[in-house]
């Protein structure tokens, strides 16, 4: 029998990852992350869990020894936030591209300057091109359900990729919610063991991590682009397996309140929660509008989102990071170029906002509802708008 | 203790070569020969996790590889961390019964920019943690493979091309970093200094430093006649001259005592070794005075320490 009992993001993951029984664990403290390895060493350190916590030096230090602890075959995990997450970010492209499954949550932070070790999703949409599948989770069930299914996934002999798994920090790492733990034989049969076919071995010399001459380099780059779009079909294998084990059901893009609404709001993470009740509010008032979840970031799930949106006259995206100089929000630029050559499209209005922890609150959802669907109709003088901020906006122009 | 080591020497080195030929390493490179000596004092079951540099760029060029035992490179930097996930993971594998029990040595391969500037965070902190693996620093006191820039390890008044010889200045102004007593400092059971020129010393040296359960590191002199300028068939006397000027003395740390394992009754003057190379052609006497004067003043230190071991 399943249990249901309070436990916050964090140790929900750390839950996940022992149920998974994981061989090797190397992470370094940043806050708000802590609570993810600090559980994971008191479970090491109390023989709950068997497995190697490597108290490394670093972030750096942390993804290179999982890379390590990967290429000679053992279930591997670590945990990391905002800066911790750019300081690895050179070995991220090392550990995807040498296909190693290596499993991480990002308890999302913002990045330093000034210092802030609250949420904003700026240190997620840094690494969105480093080759990891990469998901976000809108609760704590999600975070420990996430964090099982990124080993199926990424530990699959026809994917081999890492897997970031994405629960805002404090928002969701720091807030005990209701979850529903499983029953170790559901997960053993959900997730088998882990098999590397390419394990450093003494009997079988190989050469892992080579280096490419031109004429080599580009092949290997196209094979690993190609991997992980293909591993899409593995995510959402991995999705209905798991809702025919566990019950509760995932999808790449999830669509919210009513069907074919004229107005849509798109969010990650956290905020989708809350977005929701506003949702209900205004659907319950026979409003045409709806919310899209988006949870996986990569590969990004063309298709899903395509379909999703394709009855939508207003498509108003709600990022939490600022591309510097850019064309908007980081999601919005993605979601308007998947949707840029559909023969009918939604206009995509883009907001910024939520950044180093700010609260969104509803009445926030509510102005961004009203007047995203304004700038639709009557244009804005400014690429996108933000939500929140004090005092007068310049107009943020292209 | 010594006594359960083989010792190499005439004849009992083995015929397998673990580096296979046709690597690009430069004629006459002193980094190539230690290279394929400490291969052979490890044996085939190890796993070697390579730093960018010199040893990685000749010996892996996709699709080939000189590798005949298991090797992996991920970056610069991070070597040390690499090879502590290597080996946490062959143990706790071990340890769950995953794969079968066995002696495998985890080495780190690293060069000296690799171990004392951008790795020696990772370095320390794997020192630290007391993984049990073997690094091996070949060091040939420059980013020989970038094409010759200063390191910390690059020696007082030595030309390179980011710290060259000019009518302002003597090359590198500063004192070779003293990575082996730094790795002393973290209290791990073996620290050895070894040079090619001294292949059997090396070759002990390297076998024990992996044997030694714990972490180990052997700082390996590697002459280089592209980037100190001397002739492609002087890397082994340079090297011996290294070590009979005290410039490089041969010692190894055993749990925190010192031993020397070539020490001259008199050392030879800094400048047979220094007039051996282009890099060092531009120091006027005053300077060799200089770097006189610190070496000795140096391997005063270490004998005292030496002494100091033995009562």
């Amino acid at each position: 029998m399943s249990k249901r009992i309070g436990l916050e993001a964090s140790h929900a993951a750390a839950e996940a990852a022992r149920m998974a029984d994981v061989d090797v664990i190397a992470a370094y403290p940043i806050t708000p992350q802590t609570h993810i390895p600090e559980r994971l060493a008191e479970m090491v350190a109390n023989g709950e869990l068997n497995a190697a916590y490597i108290p490394v030096e670093s972030e750096h230090s942390a993804m290179s020894t999982c890379v390590g602890a990967a290429a000679v075959g053992a279930r591997t995990f670590t945990a990391t936030a905002g800066p911790g997450l750019e300081y690895m970010h050179n070995v991220l492209y090392v550990a995807s591209a040498m296909r190693l499954p290596v499993i991480m949550t990002v308890a999302n932070r913002a990045l330093s300057a000034p210092l802030s070790i609250w949420g904003d999703h700026s240190d997620a949409m840094s690494v969105r091109d480093t080759g990891w599948i990469q998901v976000f989770c809108q609760n704590s069930q999600e975070a420990f359900d996430m964090t099982l299914w990124a080993f199926r996934v990424g530990e699959d002999a026809g994917v081999l990729l890492p897997v970031m798994v994405h629960f805002d920090g404090f928002h969701l790492t720091h807030v005990t919610e209701p979850v529903i733990l499983p029953e170790q034989e559901e997960v053993d049969k959900f997730l088998p063991k882990f098999h590397y076919p390419f394990a450093l071995d003494p009997d079988k010399p190989m050469t892992l991590g080579a280096y490419a001459p031109p004429d080599i380099y580009s092949e290997a780059k196209i094979a690993q682009e190609v991997a992980l779009r293909k591993s899409k079909d593995v995510v959402i294998k991995g999705f209905e397996e798991f809702k025919n084990i566990f019950g509760r059901c995932y999808h790449a893009v999830e669509p919210y309140g009513m069907q074919e609404a004229k107005t849509l709001l798109l969010t990650m993470g956290s905020f989708s929660e809350t977005a929701k009740v506003v949702i209900d509010e205004r659907t319950n008032r026979g409003e045409s509008i709806g919310l899209i979840n988006l949870r996986l970031w990569r590969p990004f799930p063309f298709k899903e989102l395509r379909q999703a949106v394709k009855g939508a006259e207003t498509l108003i995206v709600f990022d939490r990071c600022i591309s510097f100089g850019g064309p908007g929000g980081p999601v919005h630029s993605e979601i308007k170029s998947a949707l840029y050559n559909m023969p009918r499209r939604p206009k995509v209005v883009s907001f910024v906002g939520g950044l180093g922890g700010r609260d969104v609150s509803m009445k926030d959802f509510e102005h961004v509802i009203d007047r995203g669907r304004e700038i639709a109709e009557n244009g804005s003088k400014g690429l996108y708008e933000t939500v929140g901020i004090r005092g007068k906006v310049t107009d943020i122009r292209g | 203790m010594q006594g359960q080591y083989i010792k190499f020497g005439k004849n009992l080195v083995t015929t397998e070569e673990f580096l296979a030929e046709g690597h690009t390493f430069c004629t006459g490179c002193g980094e190539a020969l230690a290279l394929r000596l400490a291969c052979k004092a490890l044996g085939r079951n190890v796993i070697i996790a390579n730093a960018t540099g010199c040893t990685e760029v000749c010996t892996s060029p996709l699709p080939v590889t000189s590798w005949r035992v298991p090797w992996i490179h991920t970056l610069f930097e991070n070597t040390a961390a690499t090879i502590s996930g290597i080996e946490a993971g062959l143990k706790i594998l071990m340890k769950k019964g995953t794969i079968p029990e066995r002696d495998i040595k985890c080495v780190a391969v690293a060069g000296d920019g690799g171990t004392s500037d951008i790795g020696i965070q990772a370095l320390s902190g794997a020192l630290e943690r007391n993984h049990d693996f073997l690094y091996l620093c070949f060091d040939n006191e420059a980013y020989m493979n970038t094409g010759i820039q200063r390191s910390s390890a690059t020696p007082y008044g030595a030309s390179t091309t980011t710290a060259p010889a000019g009518k302002l200045s003597i090359g590198q102004t500063t004192w070779k970093k003293n990575l082996p007593e730094i790795a002393v400092a973290h209290n791990i059971p073996y620290v050895a200094t070894a040079c090619p020129s001294y292949p059997f010393d090396l070759m002990n040296k390297v076998k024990k430093g992996g044997d030694i359960k714990g972490p180990a590191y052997v700082h390996i002199f590697s002459p280089c006649p592209t980037g100190w300028r001397h002739d492609t068939d002087l890397a082994i006397e340079i090297g011996r001259l290294a070590v009979e000027t005290g410039i490089f003395p041969l010692y190894e740390v055993e749990n925190g005592r010192y031993k020397l394992n070539v020490d001259r009754p008199k050392l030879k003057p800094v400048e047979e070794y220094l007039k051996t190379q282009g890099r060092f052609r531009h120091l006027l006497d005053e300077e060799i005075e200089r770097i006189q004067e610190h070496v000795n003043e140096e391997y005063a230190k270490l004998k005292a320490k030496v002494a100091h071991s033995t009562t």
